[in-house]
């Protein structure tokens, strides 16, 4: 009954409770309301994966319009895995923005947030679920707007350039995947995924259909924020609230590598992506310049929130090598850090957002000697960073191992990639501890009153914080996960 | 109770341990009871794994799986057990010494600097406590390191290693404490990161697997020049190793107060990092292996350089400590020689050299302690004459100094023996020479501290304070040693001896590693 | 290239010239509402070309003359434009309004903010707050 509904309910129930929120007017309630949707969209999420993991594909025509005629909701393993972590971030992050907003946004303006934000999950829960490619456009832009909304609510006036940038740069990148998606339906006749994936290799030598995978190509890596199409990212990153910080984080770029995935992958299929289109020597250069150069950018930076905003661009540096690889091993690195960095940065956003509760600001020489002030803020922050860095027993280390493995694998100069890999772990560590040496190391010299941040924001921190630590500890079940998802990608979306 | 139970408990109790220390933070008195006796459990459950590996069990458990097939897991086997032996049974000291070391003299400027970070101001018992919950992780750290079941477990723990001790090296919060962390774990961190996990990424995807096996589990899988590089990453991916030029932590590290750098940077962290070269070369590549391919010679010599190049470093070092430091340094690379050597006598002498140089360096450093909150001196110069004021400490120092030169009647003797016979049997006469020169470094740069202790003629020193000198130093200013402590120094120093007389246990555990 | 091919592609070419027309306004303006207008030009010729690839030469309206219930033969074979681009294209042209009023609505609060549109003088109130800093 229900169940077979799930896939549907998955995106209408935060659909429909978004404008609910603002006619509650009420914060807290809108807030308690959230709270629930995200907390079933979870249970959703979970429920559909678990049927994914035991019956295989499951199928929702909307509307009863049968593929592919009509839009179809199709879930596998993939998409599954990627539902799971957008709808466990939003889960972790909803009931901490309820304390974190009521501090950085305009009392009167946060209804409007919680619809914003509820728009934002429906549309990245879209974009993930779907199987016709328009639909993914539409989805993409309902969780963009709402994303440019969310950004521009921060609290410093630069919040609303940062979002204004994004703003030209997102809709020049989501026109280019309507073009894209248009030159597919010409060559075509069909936007439904699994139909596409059966009719392309018939016309795969058109030109067309290159300067379609093209056009998709360049969006898609706008929309992940790949280098050097990154650079609305960092200022997006710093200037929004703290709780939107930490969700786009964990979510926005997750889905859009993604949808990478899925395009090239399932739909072009891997022999055209990686032998006719050299999409992994395209992206080698590319992911390792991002590794590289953002994380050498992030050392240099005072503003904590944006250095952290920097190693996320060189993070998404990481998932795209291990699609680079074009090897089950290296997509299971990019599936797993998906989900890894998906913890580790929703973690330390979260931290930090308890920094900015307390004492308002991020800025490096605000933090010192808060090891003290604040300790479950700080060892958050010091659990969450050492993961970003890979220290083992962490979820950062598991990613970091399959990544190198993947390497090893391929031999040769391979090394060379594994080697910088293990050279930015480095750096990582260098601008991760620039932070815990200042706030362990110095004594407090601010306001005597700064304390520990409230319980309200710390229980969700330390759930993710504590998660960072299980996953790395327990990582069987969501390796297997990863690697069936790999596995899938690289057999392709009809079989 | 089963053997394998008494693995977890090897690390479920110093951590357990740790946690009672921070409940009785503000009672010293229990706290330090609560130390004693968690180093003494500590040691029983040890003594109790000897027993059973000794007869030719191999307990074994698994803890967890983080990554498909490759399971952190405890597994006691001779090796770890030697290595597990000298450290809880050290830790049981080290704490008679804290305790005498932390109250002996609260005033003096040393203690007080020590103090004054565990501290004497208004979160003092906080802070004491901190560095006592530490001593205790790193302590779990280590005996998870010693019984390692795979080449994973064995990073992780060597790992947390790393992190727990970076609070313990930082303790004093100074610039100059900062300044060394960064330098602690920047080497440490960057070598186990670039040069070992990749090594050990390697070896999983050549070998299929990271379990410690006798044999060995690349011998017949890997071949060619990767075996050299592979066992070249190994050697200085394992910082902790000190191996030139990555050792630069070590002297470092000395900032710590001394009952850290006693137990964890004479014994526990650098003894950690040279038994995972043990246990590399014996487990993952196997002697036979290395011996055939002839994939360590050149790091043999890389050891030989380290050990002539640190002895000659010690040598212009003034401050006691950093002295002993570089003597260290130069001594680890005993051990990985033994290990490069790859064959049964070298790995028995550097399995020995684990546990004679733990001794012997422990007395020294002891010493040094004692030196600094009796005479507030920590200058070799400054040390002229003392040795008439105290004797025992003195005499324990001359002990120590000769177990790590390698004479008779101590320990380190037999462990220099063995590895002088691997080298002959290697027919490595250069290294005969090598360790022959190196000895005679170590005879004239420690002897040189008791003997001027003895013999030397003590110097008032009016320029001293001209020249502005820290004025804590009123030449007769003495205070007689916490007894502690000195019962601390009378025990390692006559183990020293009883291991010349006594080696055996030692001996039999390497043999049940190497082969008869 | 024949003239024929050019003429008989003119629909491209168009939606080529708007394209970079919008583009060039995006990128080389400073005032934030003509990069507003920019995207519009750019978007809109996406548009075009969706609605020019349903139009078939010939083609009717998508509307069934005959009897849909009987057997009639016309059914199959009568030509008529593909409906779908359009419709397509008018979820497009909402998405498109939507972007231009959140774009439009953020120019209001960062004329509000800064008191100027333009980006380069935006960009020295900021170095200026920032050094104040």
């Amino acid at each position: 009954m229900i169940a077979e509904h799930l896939p549907i309910l998955q995106v209408v129930l935060p659909l429909l409770a978004a404008p609910v929120c603002i006619f509650l007017r009420n914060p807290r309630a809108a807030g308690a309301l959230a709270v629930l949707t995200s907390w079933s969209a979870l249970g959703i999420a979970l429920s559909l994966l678990r049927e994914v993991m035991s019956t295989g594909v499951v199928s929702y025509a909307i509307g009863d319009w049968a593929p592919p005629i009509g839009i179809e909701y199709r879930v596998d393993i993939v998409n599954a895995w990627v539902l799971v972590i957008v709808a466990t971030i939003g889960a972790v992050v909803t009931p901490y923005a309820i304390t974190s907003v009521e501090s950085e946004v305009d009392r009167k303006r946060i209804p409007l947030f919680y619809a914003a934000y509820l728009l934002c999950l429906t549309g990245l829960l879209g974009i993930t679920i779907t199987g016709d490619v328009f639909n993914v456009f539409v989805f993409l832009e309902i969780s963009s707007l709402s994303a440019y909304a969310l950004i521009a609510m921060g609290q410093r006036r630069r919040a609303l350039t940062a979002a204004f940038r994004y703003l030209i740069m997102g809709s020049v990148g989501a026109t280019f995947i309507v073009i894209g998606i248009g030159l597919l339906y010409v060559m075509t006749g069909t936007l439904n995924m699994a139909d596409l994936a059966a009719l392309l290799p018939e016309v795969w030598d058109s030109r067309t259909v290159k300067v379609a995978y093209g056009f998709l190509g360049v969006g898609m890596c706008l929309k992940l924020a790949l280098f050097p199409l990154h650079l609305w990212l960092p200022n997006a990153y710093a200037f929004a609230p703290s709780a939107v910080t930490a969700f786009m984080a964990s979510t926005a770029t997750k889905v859009a590598v993604y949808m990478l995935l899925r395009l090239f992958l399932s739909i072009f299929g891997r022999h055209f992506s990686f032998e006719v289109m050299g999409l992994d020597l395209i992206l080698l250069p590319l992911a390792l310049v991002a590794i590289v150069s953002m994380s050498l950018v992030a050392i240099f930076q005072v503003d904590v929130k944006r250095l952290l905003a920097y190693s996320s661009v060189a993070q998404i540096g990481y998932m795209i090598l291990g699609l680079s690889f074009a090897s089950v091993t290296g997509l299971t690195a990019t599936l797993l850090h998906l989900f890894n960095h998906a913890l580790m940065k929703g973690a330390l956003f979260m931290a930090l957002g308890c920094v900015v509760y307390r004492i308002g600001s991020v800025h490096i020489d605000a933090m010192v000697g808060l090891g003290k002030r604040m300790p479950y803020t700080m060892a958050a922050f010091v659990v969450g960073g050492l993961s970003l860095v890979g220290v083992p027993l962490t979820v950062g280390f598991v990613s970091k191992w399959y990544l190198i493995l993947g390497a090893l694998e391929k031999g040769g100069l391979w090394m060379g990639v594994a080697a910088i890999v293990l050279v930015t772990s480095v750096m990582a560590l260098v601008y991760v501890w620039r932070v815990v040496e200042v706030a362990y190391l110095r004594d407090f010299a601010g306001d005597e009153r700064v304390r520990e941040a409230p319980w309200s924001l710390l229980v969700p921190t330390w759930a993710l914080v504590l998660a960072n630590l299980y996953f790395g500890i327990d990582a069987v079940r969501i390796s297997a996960v990863a690697r069936g998802a790999a596995e899938a990608l690289m057999i392709g979306i009809g079989s | 109770m089963t053997a394998s139970t008494l693995l977890l408990l090897s690390l479920a109790v110093p951590a357990a341990g740790a946690a009672v220390i921070l409940l009785l933070r503000y009672n010293p008195n229990a706290r330090e009871a609560a130390s004693l006796v968690t180093a003494g459990a500590l040691f029983t459950i040890v003594l109790r794994i000897y027993l059973a590996v000794s007869v030719g069990d191999r307990p074994a458990l698994v803890l967890a799986e983080p990554i498909p097939g490759i399971p952190i897991a405890l597994e006691a086997e001779p090796l770890g057990v030697l290595f597990a032996l000298v450290a809880s049974f050290l830790w049981i000291v080290t704490t008679m010494y804290s305790i005498g070391y932390m109250r002996g003299h609260p005033l003096r400027p040393e203690i007080r600097d020590v103090m004054a970070t565990l501290g004497i101001d208004r979160d003092r018992e906080k802070r004491q406590a901190r560095f006592y919950l530490f001593f205790a992780f790193a302590i779990a750290a280590v005996m998870g390191v010693a019984f390692a079941g795979n080449l994973f477990t064995l990073f992780v723990f060597y790992e947390v290693l790393t992190l727990t001790t970076f609070p313990l090296v930082t303790h004093s919060r100074s610039e100059a404490a900062r300044k060394a962390g960064r330098v602690y774990l920047g080497v440490l961190f960057t070598t186990s990161v670039v040069f070992q996990l990749l090594a050990i990424v390697w070896t999983y995807a050549i070998a299929g697997t990271l379990d410690f096996q006798d044999g060995g589990i690349l011998s017949g899988r890997a071949a060619g020049a990767v075996v050299p590089v592979l066992l070249g990453l190994f050697v200085f991916g394992i910082g902790k190793a000190a191996v030139m030029p990555f050792h630069r932590w070590l002297p470092a590290a000395m900032v710590a107060p001394t009952p850290v750098s006693a137990l964890l940077h004479a014994v526990a962290v650098v003894k950690a990092g040279v038994f995972a070269v043990l246990k590399v070369t014996v487990y993952i590549f196997g002697i036979d292996f290395i011996a055939a391919t002839g994939a360590s010679v050149w790091l043999m010599w890389v050891a030989a350089a380290t050990i002539i190049l640190a002895s000659l470093v010690a040598f212009t070092k003034n401050n006691l400590k950093v002295r002993l430091a570089y003597s260290t340094v130069s001594q680890l690379s005993y051990v990985v020689l033994g290990a490069m050597l790859a064959n049964q006598l070298g790995v028995v002498g550097g399995g020995m050299h684990i546990a004679m140089h733990a001794f012997g360096k422990i007395t020294l450093f002891f010493c040094a302690g004692v030196i600094i909150i009796s005479t507030n001196r920590t200058e070799v110069s400054q040390l002229k004459g003392l040795g008439r004021v105290m004797p025992i400490t003195f005499g324990a120092f001359f002990i120590g100094a000769l177990s790590i030169v390698g004479l008779p009647p101590t320990g380190g003797a037999w462990s220099k023996w063995f590895l002088g016979m691997g080298s002959l049997e290697a027919g490595q006469i250069g290294l005969v020479a090598v360790l022959m020169l190196s000895s005679l470094l170590s005879l004239v740069y420690l002897m040189e501290i008791p003997l001027q202790g003895f013999f030397g003629r003590p110097r008032r020193a009016p320029d001293r304070d001209a020249a502005g000198e820290d004025d804590h130093d009123h030449g007769g200013d003495f205070h007689t040693p916490p007894r502690w402590s000195m019962a601390a120094i009378i025990t390692t120093a006559v183990a020293c001896v009883i291991l010349f007389l006594y080696p055996e246990p030692f001996y039999r555990l390497m043999t049940m590693v190497a082969g008869p | 290239m024949s003239v024929d091919l050019f003429v008989s592609h003119y629909n491209y070419w168009v939606v080529i010239f708007l394209m970079m027309v919008g583009f060039y306004i995006l990128i080389s303006r400073g005032n934030l509402i003509k990069k507003i207008v920019g995207l519009n030009v750019f978007q809109t010729s996406v548009f075009m070309l969706y609605i020019s690839m349903g139009k078939i030469t010939g083609g009717t309206p998508p509307i069934l003359l005959d009897d849909p219930h009987g057997e009639g033969e016309a059914v199959g074979h009568v030509l008529y434009s593909n409906p779908l681009p359009h419709v397509l294209i008018l979820t497009a042209i909402v998405v498109g309004i939507a972007t231009t009023s959140v774009g439009l609505a953020l120019a209001v609060r960062i004329k509000e903010a800064y008191g100027t549109l333009e980006e380069d003088e935006i960009n020295r109130v900021e170095a200026q707050t920032e050094a104040a800093e």
